[in-house]
């Protein structure tokens, strides 16, 4: 996944990308912020021993790669988070979960962030030893759409919405589309499928959807970061998604939920196993992710979850660290702002991004992933002060 | 010009022997020709060394793809990434499509471009205009990608297509739904941009046709189209195909715009109003994402595939220059 509310730095940011893969020692602009936001201080969370513990956290710098579905968050987070424990400085390269990936097997970066957890494949390619996951996001991906006459109340269920990608339903007055949306004006026009160019997070999360409400999808396109569509155009990031579709009347597509409402788009409502036809927010996804509270790096998919509120398209980002730390200084600086940030000061700040704050029970995961983080002397990282 | 070169020289003439050449004239510590010609030597090589590693490293990288697949990469219609099927014929034709479409709008409107700087305009004009020209060189390829999408793309999409949908009776390549964005645009954008290398290179070209031949021909009176079509025309031709050449380079290889515009589609396109794929625009897309089994190697691949077929682009090309020169040789020996 991948966003930004600029779109003419799109491109830019894309060449950045593309170099960045070649070196992420390329001197990317520190994280700096133009806001102060003080999100994390206004929350009230209770005391967390944890992180009251690094009131003195070490100077430093970190390097990290990866997704850029967590740039936002990490640029917002990061820079809140050195006002606060002044001296520790990140800088992230946004350059996608696979270069994030690639650049943390190298041990080129401190840390990576990834919207789809390594594989054991993945793993087994890393070079500095036994690898961490951390839970650092929660996201959902929303169905935009480009009806000229129609501004919202359009209802898909996930037949129709599979067959629209796929290809099957190619009108929008198609009776199958008529009936759940009785009200709506649908007219006699084609249906302009959008989707990623890009290899993606959000692409991810909605092939793994549709996968799971449809076979025939499932043992078609499948499930993955890029797939073989059947059909439609596609821009790059959820950017040019969004634009495509903005653009095109008669389209439709799947963006990014912050972004989509950061943007007031018109999405639509999608119909989850319980019966019911939920808009994408942040209270449904969260419903969603409730549902499955024993996620794993291996079992992640919370698509498709019980409850009558539950949106039905998410899922989470993820920051990857070794396990043991050869550099007790930066291992510690690092273990405190990754924990920082996937807790009640950093998971605040998210939510003033429009992200989803990770549940309690994922919290507790990233607690008891990261307490596994050891220093040369074998310690565990996160109990010494 | 001359008069003036002239001029800087004179000073030195006092140094100079009655031949010309003494030691006295240099000034300057003497190079032995030995160290100039290994620095020269030194500097040619590095450029071939480095032509050498990228092949060297794009095909090295590329090799897992081109054994697992075979000739089948090159001859294969999917590309599908979940499934570990990767085929780059889809991307090839994409390339060659917005490339043709490009150039055949760039030859025309380059050439007379061309042809008005150096023969029709005012020559107070001609350095303005050029400059235009050049500066749209500057312009750099995101702008364009930016301006194709906003700003051309609904053009196209609600004058252009239906127009030509209407007037050919929307069959064949002006047949299926218009979107603005795909193979069409994707030309339109890269005509624009490979415009000013057409120019600048046929100005050039053209301004270097010997000025007697042009008014040897006014004076026989010949009209001006006459004087420029066959007079200058078959005078410039073989630095005209360079111009294509080049032109033809930039349009193969030419990325971010094209990638903004083209629709990304990884089926073969059958309209020209559809979504497409070039070889550059799949790297570009899907590099940065590629963790899957042979994704990455296939998309070096395609940049192998694609440096062979601007080598073979260009072998051609030289292959015409070299008979258009002899072609224009033997003419010249039949007058």
């Amino acid at each position: 996944m991948r966003r930004s509310t600029i779109p003419g730095s799109r491109a830019s940011r894309r060449t950045i990308r593309l170099v960045g893969i070649a070196s992420v020692a390329m001197a990317l602009a520190s994280v700096s912020f133009a806001s102060p936001a003080l999100a994390a201080k206004k929350s009230g969370a209770p005391v967390d021993p944890y992180v009251a513990a690094d009131a003195k956290a070490p100077a430093g710098t970190l390097t990290g790669a990866g997704s850029t579905f967590d740039q936002p968050l990490f640029t917002k987070a990061f820079y809140v988070y050195n006002q606060q424990n002044s001296g520790v400085k990140v800088n992230y390269a946004s350059i996608g979960s696979g270069g994030g990936i690639a650049q943390f097997q190298a041990t080129t970066v401190n840390f990576g962030a990834t919207d789809v957890p390594m594989s054991p494949a993945d793993i087994s390619l890393a070079k500095g030893g036994q690898v961490l996951q951390v839970p650092v996001a929660l996201g959902g991906v929303s169905i935009s759409y480009n009806l000229p006459g129609v501004k919202g109340g359009l209802k898909l269920s996930p037949a129709v919405l599979t067959a629209i990608f796929s290809g099957t339903i190619k009108n929008w007055n198609d009776p199958k589309i008529k009936k759940l949306n009785p009200k709506v004006k649908l007219p006699a026009k084609p249906i302009v499928p959008v989707h990623r160019a890009d290899g993606s997070g959000t692409t991810y999360i909605f092939t793994n959807y549709l996968s799971t409400v449809s076979s025939a999808w499932s043992k078609g396109p499948g499930t993955g970061k890029s797939v073989s569509w059947p059909g439609g155009v596609a821009g790059q990031g959820n950017e040019g998604v969004a634009g495509l579709i903005q653009q095109t009347p008669y389209s439709i597509g799947y963006v990014e939920l912050a972004y989509a409402l950061q943007n007031k788009f018109t999405y639509a409502a999608i119909g989850n196993p319980a019966g019911k036809f939920v808009l994408p927010s942040k209270a449904s996804v969260a419903s969603d992710a409730a549902q499955k509270p024993d996620v794993t790096t291996v079992n992640f998919s919370i698509v498709n979850q019980a409850g009558a509120n539950s949106y039905p398209i998410s899922g989470y980002s993820w920051a990857l660290i070794y396990q043991l730390q050869k550099n007790l200084t930066t291992g510690t600086a690092l273990v405190k702002i990754i924990d920082w940030t996937s807790h009640a000061p950093g998971q605040s700040v998210a939510s003033s991004l429009d992200y989803v704050p990770l549940p309690a029970n994922i919290q507790a995961l990233a607690r008891s992933t990261l307490l596994q983080v050891t220093g040369p002397d074998g310690k565990t990282i996160l109990l010494t002060k | 010009m001359a008069q003036r070169a002239v001029l800087e020289r004179d000073p030195l003439k006092e140094d100079q022997g009655p031949d010309g050449i003494t030691g006295k004239r240099l000034h300057l510590p003497v190079m032995p020709d030995g160290l100039y010609r290994t620095i020269l030597a030194a500097a040619a090589a590095l450029f071939c060394l480095l032509i050498v590693a990228l092949v060297v490293t794009l095909v090295v990288q590329a090799r897992p793809a081109f054994v697992h697949f075979g000739l089948g990469f090159l001859t294969g219609t999917n590309w599908d990434p979940v499934h570990v099927k990767y085929g780059a014929l889809p991307f090839v034709i994409g390339t060659l499509e917005t490339t043709a479409i490009a150039m055949v709008l760039a030859i025309p409107v380059g050439l007379g471009t061309a042809l008005v700087l150096v023969h029709a305009v005012h020559p107070k004009l001609r350095a303005p205009l050029s400059t235009a020209i050049e500066l749209l060189a500057a312009v750099p390829s995101v702008v364009y990608g930016l301006w194709a999408l906003l700003v051309v793309a609904p053009w196209v999409r609600s004058i252009i297509e239906p127009d030509l949908a209407r007037t050919t009776g929307g069959t064949g390549p002006f047949s299926g739904p218009q979107l603005g964005i795909g193979l069409l645009l994707a030309g339109l954008v890269l005509f624009v941009m490979v415009l000013p290398t057409m120019v600048a290179i046929s100005r050039d070209v053209i301004a270097s046709v010997p000025k007697e031949e042009v008014e040897g021909a006014y004076a026989l009176g010949a009209t001006r189209w006459q004087v420029l079509w066959r007079v200058v025309l078959p005078s410039a031709r073989v630095g005209l195909l360079g111009a294509v050449t080049l032109s033809t380079g930039r349009a193969l290889g030419e990325t971010i715009a094209v990638t903004m515009v083209i629709g990304n589609s990884t089926a073969i396109a059958h309209s020209l109003f559809s979504p497409a794929a070039t070889l550059s625009s799949v790297i570009a897309n899907q590099f940065t994402e590629a963790t899957e089994p042979f994704h990455l190697s296939s998309l070096i691949a395609l940049g192998v595939v694609l440096l062979a077929v601007a080598v073979l682009v260009n072998a051609t090309a030289r292959l015409l220059v070299r008979s258009v020169g002899r072609r224009s040789a033997s003419s010249v020996a039949l007058a």
